[in-house]
């Protein structure tokens, strides 16, 4: 600000500048998926993909630590409504050979665990086959494996 | 008979072959993988003699080729959970780590405008085949502004045919400048201690001003953190060489 004011003069002194900078610290994401983390729906529900004016949000992990990893199921608050989802992928680094994502991944599931969408097109890791008792239907629609 | 008085021709030498000795080329362009290269340190040494000999007897099974950070490489690596037991990874390098046997690498894709990272151990048994599919290096050693750049830079055709090089060639350097997604990114790379070459910086010059407050120009003439690596390069390459070759 100071140096905005020395080179324009006194004539804008007193005017606020027109670009107010806010910045407010967004943890970066790299940590695994816990309480209150915005996800990305990548399923072709309606309930994920209309837009709302909040993202959706984890509210509760299903596991002994409150810190969830890809396999593991969430409760996410979307459009005002609670929902069960499948963790699919994190932005945290997890064991070597297995693949990182550019953002925390989520595919929306009912609660005798059938997902909800029909189709997804983003890849999914291959160590979610190792349960395919519970989520056999989520890996039969998944269209890309990593 | 007499046939040879007609036509006494001049003997013409026939054509001096060209030869075109590929040894001495090759042995002319050296490369020592960085994870060979021992960290500074006060370790016994034995370790490292240990682990290169390790390393030397897994090269020996299988051929990790010469890389640098910004070739693409496709990677395939045995998986239980795939179909068909292997499963296949095409990315660019955009970082090597670690040294010794737990070297790695990470290769970065964007498939269907998702990005996907993988960290890849080097002497990995899963790993069962590492193709180069394009030399090419960068201007930087450390690719990690990808994840900050435009999609575009780090998208790659996953069924892309490996190019063929020459043994002799220099590796082409790419001189690409990448364009970024705007501010906030994961790390502030203007900063003078990333040293990046690679980006089209579109900030203002106020802001790249600032960004020089903290540069440290004393850093480079550091005495006590010089690590001189050329004499141990040598020895090591030597031995690695003689080992290989047996």
């Amino acid at each position: 600000m100071a140096l905005v004011n020395g080179r324009l003069g006194l004539s804008i002194a007193h005017q606020s500048s027109t670009v107010i900078q806010r910045h407010f610290s967004v943890t970066g994401a790299c940590s695994a998926i816990q309480k209150l983390t915005r996800v990305r729906v990548v399923d072709n529900s309606a309930l994920g993909n209309t837009p709302y004016h909040r993202p959706p949000k984890c509210i509760h992990v299903y596991n002994k630590n409150g810190v969830g990893k890809v396999g593991d199921t969430i409760l996410l608050a979307i459009k005002g409504e609670k929902k069960k989802a499948l963790i699919v992928g994190q932005k945290m680094p997890g064991p070597t050979m297995t693949p990182k994502f550019d953002s925390n991944n989520v595919v929306l599931i009912e609660d005798n665990g059938n997902p909800t969408g029909t189709r997804i097109k983003t890849p999914i890791p291959y160590l979610l086959r190792q349960k395919e008792g519970k989520f056999s239907k989520v890996l039969a629609i998944a269209r890309n494996f990593v | 008979r007499r046939s040879g008085d007609a036509e006494p021709a001049k003997f013409k030498p026939p054509p001096k072959p060209v030869i075109v000795d590929r040894q001495r080329q090759t042995a002319e362009r050296r490369f020592l993988s960085p994870e060979f290269i021992p960290p500074r340190g006060r370790t016994n040494p034995l370790k490292f003699l240990i682990e290169r000999k390790d390393m030397i007897q897994r090269r020996k099974v299988f051929n990790i080729p010469e890389f640098y950070v910004g070739h693409i490489l496709a990677v395939t690596t045995a998986d239980p959970n795939a179909n068909g037991k292997t499963s296949r990874f095409v990315g660019i390098c955009i970082q090597r780590g670690g040294k010794g046997l737990g070297a790695t690498f990470v290769l970065r894709n964007v498939i269907e405008d998702q990005g996907v990272e993988i960290c890849y151990e080097l002497y990995n048994p899963r790993i069962q085949e590492i193709t180069v599919l394009k030399l090419e290096k960068r201007l930087d050693d450390n690719l990690m502004y990808l994840r900050d750049a435009l999609p575009e830079y780090s998208t790659f055709d996953v069924n892309m045919k490996p190019q063929s090089y020459l043994d002799s060639e220099e590796v082409p350097v790419n001189k690409l400048q990448v364009r970024m997604k705007p501010k906030p990114w994961s790390k502030r790379w203007e900063r003078p201690k990333y040293r990046i070459k690679g980006i089209k910086f579109e900030l203002p010059e106020e802001k790249m001003k600032e960004a020089q407050k903290w540069n440290k120009p004393w850093l480079e003439f550091d005495m006590m953190r010089e690590y001189d690596t050329s004499k141990i390069e040598e020895k090591i390459w030597k031995e690695v060489n003689e080992e290989l070759k047996k």
